[in-house]
């Protein structure tokens, strides 16, 4: 029956290991290393940029204080109600003096502007100093060189014995793929600067991306990374020697906000490489982000606008990267929150959930010795406005034909200012983004065997709505394999066809042998859990031991337009 | 107001509406009229007269349009739909990011797969194969700053410099400011609008109500039907506009009621007059042969009747007109059909 109809299989590049060599051999010469000799000049240029923004936006010295004192007022709350390990001691006592100072300004018959805009100058320094990064070149070396030679080890050992714990027969690149336009974001990031925009989907998406990034021989990168991270001493090593600076999500006031993007917009400007995740957080669903916080990239127009108003030349690339697994550790308690939060966004707390250390090592050990591989897709580079860019960073209309990127931001033949434009090019931007994350992502045989498996069920319950199907008895939940077996076929033969016509990317190993696909995404999804989103039972029969975990797998290969199918 | 006049304003296609607008422009900028045949432009420029009407003295004629896109930075692109992508296609090589392109065309693009035909039953025809006109302009070239004039403007009153007003749509606010600052007079008021498909598809969909409404005057049937018309008219706009991607807002503002009360009521409309000669009993190919400007509405009924029907929406009136332009049901037996349909929910889309 296979092979009645079937289209044609496509021909999936297979992976390769290809060794980059670093493309700024001397660290001297790295963005990041210029910016950390010059850490407490760059933190006042912070200062003082963040403190002329926020004047801006806000119109009146009243309008000013409003903003202050809400800042102070949420700060303290924030205190009380959601304090982390990683908070420093002096916080409060630092609020708490913000606070009588505006108490004595507000007792003063007449209130001075200055004394304002001092408080503003205060709380924007501290909030400068705690985002920026502690860039260190020598622990950077050392973090990496414990990363790949441990790692390295461990995987030798573990698939070729014991023995072989000093052969280099086995590399990281054999556990993680990098595909996609590797030699542009190279050649992308020696003629300008870079951003790289990732999916997030888990906590080690940060520190898989430093990795992908020193292996393809680039520079380190600043990262935005979520202050909760940091609460975890495995990953505060890590991030600090990488080069990231401080989110934290809880803090949502404008000032903060602002401080946030200036920092952001200032390190592109100075031609540092950044990273930030566009969805903001850890996709909860599993899905590919669909909607993205513009925010960051906002700053980056900003920052490209500004270059082009001083009359540099120097143009911003930004390159999406979608991260592809079989398995999210976080997983479970993501679904949950995921499902929690529908419907009551407003209503959500950032919390402080996390894997502690003990658990993150236990992963990697198994990751290293046990099956289950990673691959990272490069993305096609584009200019801010999302055009696409060739190799020498030339951006292209879609005729081909060579578009000067300044052009979008003159009017009258001049660069200009022009906010609510901006915004419509962000959005576009973001838009882009989303698409090219579809196109690059990569079908697993585990995203296909949950979505096939989902699907099914959900047909047979159709008439529940979402919240109680996930809730029905195990017993429900066994799906006859021939059924199974010929979704998947439905299914795979929509995805080569959707591959062919550049909608999706698929792993190599999805043209093998159907039922070799299918034992391969068995034995692959959400593998390390407690318990399986979808096992063979004794009757060679499919049966779901965790629905929500199948879901969140499932929700991988949503946005394919792939529900007709079955 | 920034002083006016460094660069001259473009305006593509010398037909009615678009000699009006550019002698509105020109009575502040000098505005450079693009004509496509050289002989026409030659004649134009000796009797300074374009579709029966005095060329301001602030307005050159050109056939290069090369030259328009290199001395002007705002550009009014006015040319019938069958003719915007040819014009496009060679017009975008020569423009810029920064360029300003505010078009009034009232009519959609449609771009087909291999092999497919309209005509073929078999075929589903979807919203991306149907692009209005600002998205033509932004396929065939690298402009983004776009926009649409649409409302109540018919050419002959505005030559007459009658009050009247019109809105300029687009997602950037400098567009919209640059097309109010060049156009506004005491006479003649913009206003903005930021849904851009919204308002291309007022214009585009009262075309269709327009020709039904001529065909009911050429019955001879009064004001009650035509208020009947105008009001199951726009809802069905609005069903349609909704399903492509515009909002109920733009259907309520002054390009959609208003433009359509407009061209429902006069005897100027071009779609109007195609309706009422087919109601006394002339055929399609008998009128369209007869007129010198295009009617949009006519190629409008068979572009939305394929997509709806596609797309299983409801669209009585379009349907209707779509049997009594393209297979030959006597308008009465139309009419008959429309006040039979079991139409009871008077508004359901608010």
């Amino acid at each position: 029956m296979d092979n009645k109809n079937s289209y044609t299989k496509p021909v999936v590049k297979p992976n390769t290991k290809k060794v980059y060599e670093p493309i700024l051999p001397g660290s001297d010469d790295w963005p990041v290393v210029k910016l950390a000799k010059n850490r407490k000049n760059f933190i006042e240029e912070v200062i003082q940029a963040s403190h002329s923004k926020i004047s801006e936006l806000t119109i009146s010295p009243q309008a000013l204080l409003d903003e202050v004192e809400l800042t102070m007022y949420k700060e303290r709350l924030r205190i009380k109600q959601n304090p982390w390990l990683v908070d420093p001691d002096d916080e409060l006592p630092f609020w708490n003096k913000i606070r009588s100072q505006l108490i004595a300004l507000s007792r003063a018959e007449d209130y001075d502007e200055q004394v304002v805009k001092d408080l503003l100058e205060q709380i924007v320094s501290r909030y400068a100093n705690e985002i920026a990064g502690n860039f260190n070149p020598s622990s950077y070396r050392f973090a990496r060189t414990v990363a790949n030679f441990g790692f390295s080890r461990l995987l030798n050992a573990s698939r070729l014995g014991f023995k072989s714990i000093f052969s280099n027969q086995l590399t990281m690149q054999d556990k993680i793929h990098i595909v996609g336009e590797t030699e542009q974001m190279r050649e992308l990031s020696k003629i300008g600067t870079v951003v790289v925009v990732p999916t997030h989907f888990s906590n080690l998406d940060s520190i898989l991306i430093g990795w992908v990034i020193n292996t393809m021989g680039l520079p380190p990168f600043i990262y935005g990374a979520g202050l909760n991270l940091f609460n975890i001493g495995i990953f505060a090593y890590f991030m600090n020697s990488l080069g990231a600076y401080k989110v934290d999500r809880r803090k949502k006031n404008l000032i903060y906000l602002e401080t946030l993007k200036t920092y952001s917009r200032l390190a592109i400007k100075n031609g540092c490489h950044s990273l930030f995740f566009p969805g903001g957080t850890r996709s909860r669903s599993g899905m590919i982000e669909s909607k993205l916080k513009l925010g960051l990239l906002g700053s980056a127009m900003e920052a490209q606008r500004e270059i082009y108003e001083a009359n540099g030349n120097q143009k911003i690339f930004i390159i999406p990267v979608v991260l592809n697994y079989h398995f999210v550790l976080e997983a479970p308690a993501l679904i949950n929150e995921h499902l929690k939060q529908e419907g009551q966004e407003r209503y959500y707390v950032e919390k402080d959930e996390y894997s502690g250390s003990y658990k993150i090592l236990t992963f990697l050990l198994k990751f290293f010795t046990k099956g289950s591989d990673i691959s990272v897709s490069i993305g096609k580079g584009m200019d801010m406005l999302g055009n696409p860019v060739d190799m020498q960073g030339n951006s292209l209309d879609k005729h081909g034909k060579i578009i000067n990127t300044k052009d979008y931001f003159l009017s009258s033949g001049k660069v200009q200012k022009d906010k609510q434009r901006e915004q419509e090019y962000t959005d576009n931007l973001g838009r882009i983004i989303v698409k090219e994350f579809h196109r690059i992502s990569r079908v697993f045989s585990s995203h296909l065997v949950a979505y096939a498996a989902f699907s099914i069920l959900r047909k047979k319950h159709k008439r529940l709505d979402l919240y109680s199907f996930l809730r029905l008895p195990v017993e429900e939940l066994i799906i006859p394999y021939d059924q199974f077996r010929d979704s998947i076929f439905k299914l795979r033969e929509e995805l080569f066809r959707q591959y062919e016509n550049g909608i999706c990317d698929l792993a190599p190993h999805l043209t093998d042998d159907l039922d070799d696909v299918i034992a391969h995404g068995l034995s692959n999804v959400g593998m390390y859990h407690a318990k399986r989103p979808l096992v063979k039972n004794q009757d060679g029969d499919l049966v779901s031991e965790d629905l929500n975990l199948l879901y969140y797998y499932r929700n991988r290969l949503e946005g394919y337009d792939l529900e007709k199918i079955i | 107001m920034r002083k006016s006049s460094e660069k001259p304003i473009g305006v593509i296609g010398a037909g009615s509406f678009g000699t009006v607008i550019a002698n509105y422009l020109a009575e502040n900028n000098k505005v450079l009229l693009y004509v496509r045949r050289a002989e026409q432009a030659a004649e134009i420029n000796l009797s300074r007269q374009s579709s029966k009407q005095q060329l301001h003295d602030n307005i050159i004629i050109t056939n290069n349009i090369q030259q328009v896109a290199k001395e002007c930075e705002v550009i009014f692109p006015i040319i019938p739909s069958s003719n915007f992508r040819e014009m496009m296609s060679q017009f975008g090589p020569y423009l810029h990011p920064y360029h300003i392109l505010i078009h009034g065309t009232k009519g959609l693009d449609i771009q087909l797969p291999k092999g497919a035909r309209l005509d073929d039953p078999d075929f589903k025809l979807t919203r991306e194969h149907v692009r209005t006109m600002s998205e033509v302009i932004t396929d065939e070239s690298s402009v983004v700053r776009v926009g649409c004039l649409a409302g109540p403007n018919l050419a002959r009153e505005m030559a007459d410099k009658q009050p009247a007003a019109t809105v300029i749509a687009s997602r950037y606010n400098e567009v919209i400011l640059q097309g109010q600052r060049l156009l506004r007079s005491d006479r003649f008021q913009v206003y903005g609008n930021q849904d851009i498909t919204g308002v291309e598809l007022c214009g585009v969909l009262k075309n269709i109500i327009a020709i039904a409404s001529g065909a009911l005057s050429g019955l001879g049937y009064g004001d009650n039907a035509r208020a009947l018309l105008i009001s199951r008219g726009i809802v069905e706009m609005i069903y349609i506009g909704r399903a492509f991607g515009g909002n109920v807002e733009a259907f309520i503002g002054l390009a959609g009621v208003g433009d359509l009360v407009a061209t429902c009521t006069s005897t100027l409309s071009r779609n109007f007059t195609v309706g009422y000669r087919l109601a006394k009993g002339e055929t399609l190919p008998q009128i369209i042969e007869s007129m010198e400007e295009v009617a949009e509405g006519v190629n409008t009924v068979k572009i939305i009747t394929k997509l709806t029907t596609s797309a299983n929406l409801r669209a009585p009136i379009t349907e209707n007109l779509h049997k009594v332009l393209f297979e030959n049901l006597p308008v009465e037996s139309a009419l008959n059909y429309l006040m039979k349909y079991p139409l009871n929910v008077d508004i359901d889309f608010l």
